[in-house]
């Protein structure tokens, strides 16, 4: 957080059906609707959140991932951010307050990877879903299927990993929690934070630019895991892979999609770093037991299925 | 089964039934073949796209990026989206075998 981003704030993703998206993430993942806009969107947040929504469905012809928005610490320090990207020969786009409801400005811009992420410093402050702040209980009782804590983190795939690098460490704060490292010593993977989680943004290395792997939730536990699982069965939901324990990271993990292909994650443990920590180092070799630890073998459709 | 309709994918061979309303991927995969790729089940990520070459079928909400509208004039859909109304004969052809690190998208080979 040295540069003051703070935190994934927002995702914005694109659906084929917006009523089918708002129950796959509403009834299976537990999330909470919170409004609606004039555009069509629908505004959701996991509970433990205390802004007003993390995740946004946009109904489109092409499903995806529009952007994603980090939370920096306040207006001062998106001014500063605004100017070192600028700085740095970054080109940034205004996105007025109110463009997404009870969000303030949004200074947005384009990595090299082809994704479009933003930085924002004011969100209207709702208080986590179902519980006081004041002698909270420990969790609300009425939420639904997965029970999903927070949107954590997105994994993008596309090009120019140390261009998009550079910006995300040098001019954003970041720092690289683990990699993988072809035999030349060429990142192509890169999990960079800006907490004590292992990825608060991820990439890989993909000829093809802008694509979206996945958006990922918390769960508590490993037993929340298999019972995700169970939901998933229960309501015939595509399944990727898992449960399972990835070896980057070490997060205990299943992957499953939404009704327009969209890839959710929901996971839980992993490892923690602090910007002291080096980086955990995965060579591409090792690639099949860094990313499915138990099989330690490549599953072709979790490296080319994208949206 | 009375009403179940028989597909045939040509460059396999297979063949497999396909209840009313039962998507042609789902069908293919509850019976244990592999003719066709599966992908995100979800009209998302055009990996289980297919030529139909002759029968009737209703389409579902499939991405603009894998199947425009053009393409879907000519049959060119994703199997995962197509519900049977009639027999139905699909084309898959064999994606070229990439290694691990090469392998890319579709959407590339599909545009």
């Amino acid at each position: 957080m040295k540069k003051g981003v703070m935190r994934p704030g927002h995702v914005q993703i694109r659906v084929l059906d917006l009523e089918e998206a708002v129950k796959h993430y509403t009834d299976l993942m537990g999330l909470i609707e919170t409004d609606r806009d004039d555009q069509g969107r629908v505004y959701l947040k996991a509970w433990t959140e205390v802004d007003k929504f993390s995740v946004v469905l946009r109904e489109a012809d092409e499903p995806g991932c529009d952007f994603m928005g980090f939370k920096v610490v306040d207006e001062e320090s998106l001014v500063q951010l605004e100017k070192d990207l600028v700085d740095f020969g970054v080109a940034v786009e205004q996105v007025a307050e109110g463009e997404l409801k009870d969000c303030g400005r949004r200074v947005r811009f384009q990595v090299p990877s082809g994704h479009t992420f933003e930085l924002y410093a004011d969100k209207l402050y709702t208080g986590k879903w179902g519980v006081e702040n004041v002698n909270p209980e420990a969790w609300p009782r009425n939420l639904s299927g997965m029970k999903a804590v927070r949107f954590d983190h997105c994994l993008f795939y596309g090009p120019e990993l140390a261009a998009t690098y550079d910006i995300f460490v040098n001019v954003l704060g970041f720092h690289l929690a683990e990699q993988v490292l072809d035999g030349d010593g060429t990142r192509i993977a890169q999990f960079l934070t800006v907490s004590m989680k292992e990825h608060d943004i991820a990439f890989i290395h993909h000829e093809e630019p802008g694509k979206f792997h996945h958006a990922s939730f918390y769960l508590e536990t490993w037993e929340d895991v298999l019972r995700a699982a169970d939901l998933i069965s229960m309501t015939d939901t595509s399944i990727d892979i898992g449960p399972t324990r990835h070896g980057l990271t070490h997060g205990k993990t299943i992957y499953f999609f939404d009704p327009s292909g969209n890839r959710n994650e929901v996971f839980c443990g992993g490892d923690y770093t602090y910007p002291d920590h080096k980086p955990v180092t995965w060579q591409a070799e090792q690639l099949g037991k860094a990313i499915f630890y138990h099989d330690r073998v490549l599953n072709e459709r979790f490296l080319t299925v994208l949206t | 089964m009375i009403n179940a309709f028989e597909i045939t994918e040509q460059c396999s061979g297979n063949q497999f039934r396909c209840e009313p309303g039962q998507s042609v991927l789902k069908a293919m995969e509850q019976q244990g073949l592999k003719c066709v790729p599966v992908g995100c089940r979800g009209g998302g990520c055009g990996f289980c796209k297919i030529t139909v070459l002759s029968g009737d079928y209703e389409c579902g909400k499939m991405s603009k990026v894998h199947v425009p509208p053009e393409s879907r004039a000519c049959g060119d859909v994703l199997a995962c989206r197509i519900y049977p109304l009639s027999d139905l004969t699909i084309e898959c052809r064999p994606r070229e075998p990439a290694e691990p690190a090469k392998q890319q998208t579709t959407t590339k080979s599909m545009r």
